[in-house]
């Protein structure tokens, strides 16, 4: 595929990384030159320097015969008009604009798309706040995503010795808890997946991903660990626009500290939240931290744009007694470093983002992707297509589904229904199918699986 | 000269203005063919040669008003009017003498309902009806200094009112020209009186009494035509429909148009002193009634919930109307009625006082203060309506309130080495400078104002004008930087 990036910040610059690998023709457009040539540098790219919202730069960009357009540039205008352009003047087929303001975030459906040509809108912040808002609900959790509109959840959680399941095989799941309905997807153990099988033994120490209801997850994680006490005190580090909105959307039901050291933003911040307590100061200060109790805080959120004070704020925090740290960390090879050490929960700003796009530049009909464990493995929601002639999948059972090695399905959502996968369970035409693949490289595979063959016209 | 004149061509026209409305009780003395129509002949004449001739005098140095000459032509207007009303009172019975019929003009006009006049019930019809109108202009003249003059001169924090808060505040200005937004909000406040006419009328009140009553409820003066005042009627359904009226008046006028405009009552829940008014009112009127039955004033409970009701929203508004002598009841009842009457009432009402927007802001000032206690790095906004206000308007509050008390104080000492006991004086202060009317004691509900001395009764018409033109009005004149130039 032919795909303009708008943008080399870091969302820009995270996508071009990851579309590159997997080979697509990327051509990067940005202002800095600075910025360009040390992506160019990195990556087999071509970069244009120009303003994105002009024509002669799209043009120059090799608008005329693109495939695809993201605009992610810092600007929400920015996006808009090249997205406008785009579409009025070069018909790029697929147009997608990244989007922080709400006001635009709010427009009724479809405003975006008629008005600006957006097919897409991606919001980064947003997407890393519900995160954050999801693992903030489990606190047992290491990775919680949403499907059906979040009537399923798939959940990663880490065994421990004492959980009742742990040390047993996964079909007395079904003993454990005969009135819930939950599907255990994979297993890592010691960072190697493991498709598991009924008589598959959790270990401590697993990340064990399962799939369930809402309502059933508190239950499923029981059967694998000790439970954390509810969170109730939460403290933020960084009035950035994540931490802001987080902010928002937590304090209704937590009590909420948020941590800035700008005084302009302090007052802006204080202005706009309503039970927040907006504390001046720097995060890594241990004075303030003490001062604010933070031995009693439950989860200690370090979101600055800054990967090195994350971290050691998120350290500090930790040592001095806050319960659970996540911190936001944009480079990858931080995260390697500290997840699963003191800090809790390393979160990549730039994954976040990038699953959604992915699932517009596959083949095959994917509602949604998401990536795990650091863009290592994913989990896709595969809208199934076709008839029994036409397709390998639909009419068939899912035992007999000839699935690539190292996948599994977890769940089907067909209309209102969510049904946890079985081995018997019948996949329809227009189903979705929730999938998760251990690896990467067998993506090609399961979209040649789900494609729906022609001959048959 | 120079800078006078400009001033005194103005004030010559609101003069000239104010004269016409000597025509309505001129009327009415026609009609009722009373014995005060002669009164109101030659008040009206002298009335409008005066302004006739001021406009012309000061025509000569005519020129635009600077916010400066604002503070004096509020002060001028303010005192001036009152000393021309006087006039009826005077002719008709000059025994009276100036200082107790500008009192009762000053009382009128700022609003207060204190009078000095008993054998009300024996006054020629317009003579009363004067007073009344006297009241009802002095609403008029509120709302317009309290949504456009006080603000534009930013008088303890009044700007609060201007544009600096976002949201529902903001709409306070309904137009962009303050002549326009006052017509909007007499229009709403005439039709408010209308509307009390006429259930005053049903609830069994004569037309002139309905009127005369209406005047008095909704600018929150409190005049009656009988010196028994509503206590006269013993009607429960005129109580009540006073008191709905009461607290319509005591509401932002600006959040009523709203209403009225959106036909909705969404307006109200945006109203950040709506909640605190009503709040207030409900659980005093509820809490002192139990305390009254308890001490045994009343027999019954729901007798005591009725006098208590009328008296107290009366006092707490700022109204004064009375219903009984609530003097007789035990004392911490009357004083916590009169610690109402500084707080109940709505910036932008008829009501006087601190204004319930500045008791809100002021308790969040503390609160704010004993949080910094505990979070020293927190950074901590004062809110209303959701939304920070700056320090500096916090600062302009917390003077305006600090120099409240101090008058308080200050002109209760006045008054005690006049003579005057305790009580009486410092009663008398409170419910002057909040323009609520009857005190305790001397100056209590059962008897009025007439028993003090010339001296005493200057003082209290001072501080009645204070109070309207929330003190900094008034004292910017005493400084020295405002005559400088």
């Amino acid at each position: 595929m032919k795909i303009i990036i708008l943008g080399a910040g870091q969302v820009g610059a995270n996508l071009a990384a990851s579309l590159v690998a997997e080979n697509n023709d990327i051509t990067v457009v940005d202002l800095d030159a600075e910025r360009l040539s040390l992506l160019q540098d990195r990556f087999d790219l071509r970069t244009v320097r120009g303003h994105a919202a002009h024509p002669s730069t799209l043009k120059l960009a090799g608008a005329d015969d693109a495939d695809m357009l993201v605009a992610v540039t810092q600007s929400d205008e920015t996006n808009l008009v090249a997205c406008r352009l785009s579409a009025t003047l070069f018909n790029i087929p697929t147009r997608i604009a990244r989007i922080r303001s709400n006001d635009f975030l709010e427009t009724e459906e479809g405003f975006l798309a008629e008005h600006f040509g957006v097919h897409h809108v991606i919001s980064p912040e947003q997407e890393v706040t519900d995160t954050l808002r999801r693992l903030i609900e489990h606190p047992e959790a290491l990775q919680v995503l949403d499907f059906a509109e979040g009537r399923v959840r798939l959940v990663a959680v880490r065994a421990y010795h004492g959980g009742p399941l742990v040390g047993h095989e996964l079909q007395d799941i079904k003993r454990h808890m005969p009135d819930i309905d939950a599907r255990v997807a994979a297993i890592y153990r010691r960072d190697r997946g493991i498709v598991p099988t009924g008589i598959t033994v959790i270990e401590p120490g697993d990340e064990v991903f399962f799939l369930a209801r809402k309502q059933d997850i508190p239950a499923v994680m029981r059967e694998l660990r000790r439970m954390e006490r509810p969170v109730k005190r939460v403290m933020i580090a960084g009035g950035g626009n994540i931490g802001r909105r987080l902010a928002a959307r937590l304090e209704r039901d937590y009590e909420v500290k948020l941590i800035d050291h700008n005084k302009a933003t302090c007052a802006l911040l204080a202005d706009q939240l309503h039970r927040t307590l907006v504390l001046q100061g720097d995060a890594t200060d241990e004075e303030l931290l003490e001062q604010e109790n933070v031995e009693s805080i439950d989860v200690f959120c370090a979101l600055t744009n800054d990967d090195e004070d994350n971290i050691m704020s998120a350290l500090l925090a930790k040592r001095m007694g806050a319960h659970r740290v996540i911190s936001l960390i944009n480079r990858s090879a931080y995260v390697n470093l500290v997840q699963g050490g003191e800090i809790d929960i390393a979160i990549s700003p730039a994954q976040a983002t990038v699953g959604p796009l992915l699932s517009k530049i596959r083949r095959g009909d994917m509602a949604a992707v998401h990536s795990l464990r650091r863009g290592a493995a994913e989990v896709l929601e595969i809208v199934v297509h076709g008839d029994l002639k036409t397709s390998k999948v639909v009419g068939r059972r899912i035992g007999d589904v000839a699935l690539p090695e190292g996948s599994s399905i977890a769940a089907i959502i067909r209309g209102e229904d969510v049904l946890i996968a079985h081995h018997d369970t019948l996949i329809w035409a227009e189903d979705h199918l929730i999938l998760f693949a251990l690896n990467k490289r067998i993506i090609p595979k399961i979209e040649k699986l789900f494609q729906v063959g022609f001959g048959f016209f | 000269m120079q800078r006078l004149a400009p001033i005194l061509h103005v004030l010559g026209l609101v003069i000239l203005i104010f004269s016409f409305t000597m025509l309505a009780p001129l009327l009415t003395a026609l009609f009722a063919q009373d014995a005060a129509q002669f009164a109101f002949d030659e008040s009206f004449a002298v009335t409008l040669i005066a302004g006739f001739a001021l406009w012309l005098v000061g025509r000569r140095w005519r020129r635009e008003l600077k916010v400066r000459d604002g503070f004096l032509l509020v002060l001028l207007v303010w005192t001036g009017l009152p000393a021309f009303a006087t006039l009826p009172f005077l002719i008709y019975a000059p025994q009276m003498g100036f200082t107790d019929a500008y009192f009762e003009t000053i009382s009128a006009l700022t609003t207060t309902g204190a009078t000095v006049m008993s054998g009300l019930d024996a006054l020629p019809p317009s003579l009363n009806l004067w007073r009344h109108l006297l009241n009802w202009l002095g609403g008029m003249g509120i709302i317009v200094l309290a949504v456009a003059i006080l603000p534009l001169l930013g008088v303890g924090g009044r700007q609060l009112l201007k544009a600096e808060l976002p949201g529902p505040i903001k709409d306070s200005k309904l137009t962009p020209r303050i002549a326009d937004t006052a017509k909007l909000l007499w229009a709403m406040y005439a039709a408010l009186t209308a509307l009390c006419v006429l259930a005053l009328k049903w609830a069994g009140m004569s037309w002139f009494d309905a009127v005369c009553h209406a005047f008095a409820a909704l600018s929150l003066g409190g005049f009656s035509t009988h010196d028994s005042s509503v206590g006269y009627f013993d009607s429960p359904l005129i109580e009540a429909v006073l008191i709905v009226f009461m607290l319509l008046a005591a509401l932002n006028f600006v959040t009523h148009f709203l209403a009225f405009r959106q036909r909705s009552l969404a307006a109200y829940r945006h109203d950040p002193e709506v909640r605190g008014v009503l709040g207030l009112v409900l659980a005093s009127c509820l809490g002192i009634s139990l305390y009254v039955w308890q001490a045994g004033v009343y027999p019954e409970f729901l007798t005591a919930l009725r006098y208590v009701s009328f008296n107290l929203v009366s006092i707490a508004t700022d109204c004064g109307f009375a219903s009984t002598d609530f003097n007789s009841w035990p004392m911490f009842a009357p004083m916590w009625m009169l610690f109402l009457s500084c707080v109940t009432a709505s910036s932008g009402s008829t009501g006087g006082g601190l204004k319930m927007i500045r008791a809100v802001l002021m308790v969040r000032q503390g609160v704010r203060e004993l949080e910094h206690q505990l979070h020293p790095a927190a950074r901590l906004p004062v809110k209303i309506g959701g939304h920070a206000v700056p320090n500096q308007i916090v600062f302009a509050i917390q003077a305006f309130v600090m120099m409240y008390i101090a008058t308080v104080v200050t002109m209760t000492l006045v008054l005690l080495a006049s003579g005057l006991d305790f009580i009486s004086a410092f009663s008398a202060v409170i419910a002057c400078i909040n323009n609520a009317g009857p005190g305790l004691n001397e100056v209590g509900p059962g008897t009025n104002y007439a028993g003090l001395s010339d001296f005493q009764t200057w003082a209290l018409a001072f501080t009645m004008l204070l109070g309207r033109l929330e003190l900094f009005t008034v004292f910017v004149l005493f400084t020295r930087a405002f005559w400088r130039g």
